[in-house]
């Protein structure tokens, strides 16, 4: 095939400032094993990273962790992207953050702030974040990001203990005075994976979540803008693995591995290479991990020949190889998958068992 | 954007980008986008054009009136696209009126 075009520009760093986090959501998609206080880049190293970012096409950062306020130079970061041209958005827990700091990070040109709630119920709230007061705490925060005129995204995760109260949930984000509320049904990585047993929803309260939130649109349209990510392991079709590996986005480590997505690591064999060594625009253009399954050439059957293959790219890699053994499969989660079976079978095992919460 | 917008603008509606919502030019993704919270949208020419003109110092009917003469298009006309184009934004909170 012969064919001259340029690679697509990524729109979007999702910049893992720090693995540190007073939190411990048994969901978290952070890797199990954490990159230490000492590893993290520093303040220097981001703002290189968001200029070669901007260079490379990015428009948008995405300052998370971690909690990314557990960082003291926090408002050097935000104003090193804000000096880039980037668009930033601040993805927090809220625990740890300051009004003092917040007012900072406004000051130094932040462009959007993303809490998230771990429920409505505040008990439930404080037991899945495993910290007493959480939930106070970050009512507090989001009512002060308004004030200061910034604009809130309300984020929560859904699962099997608080998927019953989705519409409370909204109710609270619009109290706030949050413009946006995200509906995160677990994505099961890292610690989540670790949990999945615990967290996964049955199907019938997946197709009442999905009705409502399909209600809650229609009831707050013009006033809220309600975004939900869908329960995969209950899909027909796969997601569409961040929009094509390689192609829409990269996230940078605490320590300045460059992964393709943040789950990339589980996948063996695959080589990240760093900030540290190389140029973001080298390693987007030339790293191995990155060409690994660009395109579609990397495909097998069914993906190979899927009327879908441009539309979700043979869904999740790293999902490919956590349930079906192999990182170039397609993901267990299309009911073309010759391994989807699993997938039933994996969200059939549902068992009360307490938390593993996430610790550093 | 076929669906009618749920907000109405009126003529001496004063609309403006809300903070956290830029518009920019970038060569790399291929011309003006609208950058707003999680999400990127690519705006066409005219649609720059008319939020260009966003700044919340000027009315809607000010806005179209511009536009008219900038075009040599009919007022009618550009005044219905700009009151879908901008009602729709308001709808997804892009634009504060």
């Amino acid at each position: 095939m012969l064919a001259v075009e340029p690679l697509p520009a990524p729109l979007g760093l999702l910049a893992e400032l720090t693995h540190r986090c007073p939190l411990g959501c048994p969901y978290c998609s952070n890797p199990l094993n954490l990159d230490k206080r000492d590893d993290e880049l520093d303040t220097a190293t981001w703002s290189r990273v968001f200029r070669e970012a901007a260079a490379l096409g990015v428009l948008q950062v995405h300052l998370s962790g971690g909690e990314p306020a557990a960082r003291r130079d926090l408002s050097e970061i935000v104003r090193a992207a804000r000096e880039a041209g980037l668009y930033s958005n601040l993805i927090t827990s809220a625990v740890g953050l300051t009004p003092q700091t917040l007012a900072a990070l406004a000051d130094a040109g932040l462009d959007h702030v993303q809490i998230s709630i771990q429920d409505s119920d505040e008990a439930s709230a404080d037991h899945i974040a495993g910290y007493d007061g959480a939930s106070s705490r970050k009512r507090a925060l989001a009512a002060e990001v308004v004030r200061l005129g910034l604009p809130l995204t309300i984020n929560m995760v859904v699962h099997r203990a608080n998927i019953g109260r989705i519409e409370p949930m909204v109710e609270l984000a619009l109290s706030v005075g949050a413009s946006r509320v995200e509906i995160a049904h677990v994505q099961y990585y890292g610690w989540a994976l670790k949990n999945r047993a615990t967290l996964m929803p049955t199907r019938e309260q997946v197709d009442i979540a999905v009705r409502q939130v399909e209600m809650l649109r229609a009831k707050h349209h013009g006033r809220i803008v309600i975004d939900a990510v869908a329960p995969d392991y209950y899909a027909r079709f796969p997601k569409p693995c961040i929009g094509g590996w390689g192609r829409r986005s990269l996230n940078v480590t605490p320590a300045g591995k460059v992964l393709p997505c943040h789950a990339a690591e589980v996948i063996p064999g695959l080589k990240f290479w760093t900030v540290r060594e190389h140029s973001l625009s080298h390693i987007w253009l030339s790293s191995p991990a990155f060409s690994a399954f660009r395109g579609t050439d990397w495909m097998q059957e069914p993906c190979k020949s899927c009327a879908r293959r441009d539309q979700d790219f043979g869904g999740c890699r790293c999902q490919a190889f956590l349930i079906a053994g192999d990182a170039r499969a397609a993901d267990p989660v299309c009911h073309l998958s010759p391994h989807h079976a699993m997938v039933e079978q994996l969200a059939a095992a549902r068992e009360d068992i307490a938390y593993s919460y996430r610790h550093s | 954007m076929s669906e009618q917008p749920a907000t109405v603008i009126s003529s001496d509606a004063q609309p403006r980008l809300p903070r956290g919502v830029r518009l920019v030019q970038n060569e790399a993704q291929g011309g003006w986008l609208l950058l707003a919270p999680e999400r990127v949208f690519k705006a066409d020419a005219i649609s720059a054009e008319i939020l260009k003109r966003c700044t919340g110092e000027v009315t809607l009917d000010a806005i179209v009136d511009d536009l008219a003469k900038a075009f040599a298009a009919p007022r009618e006309r550009i005044h219905a696209d700009v009151v879908k184009l901008l009602g729709s934004l308001a709808d997804k909170k892009l634009l504060e009126l």
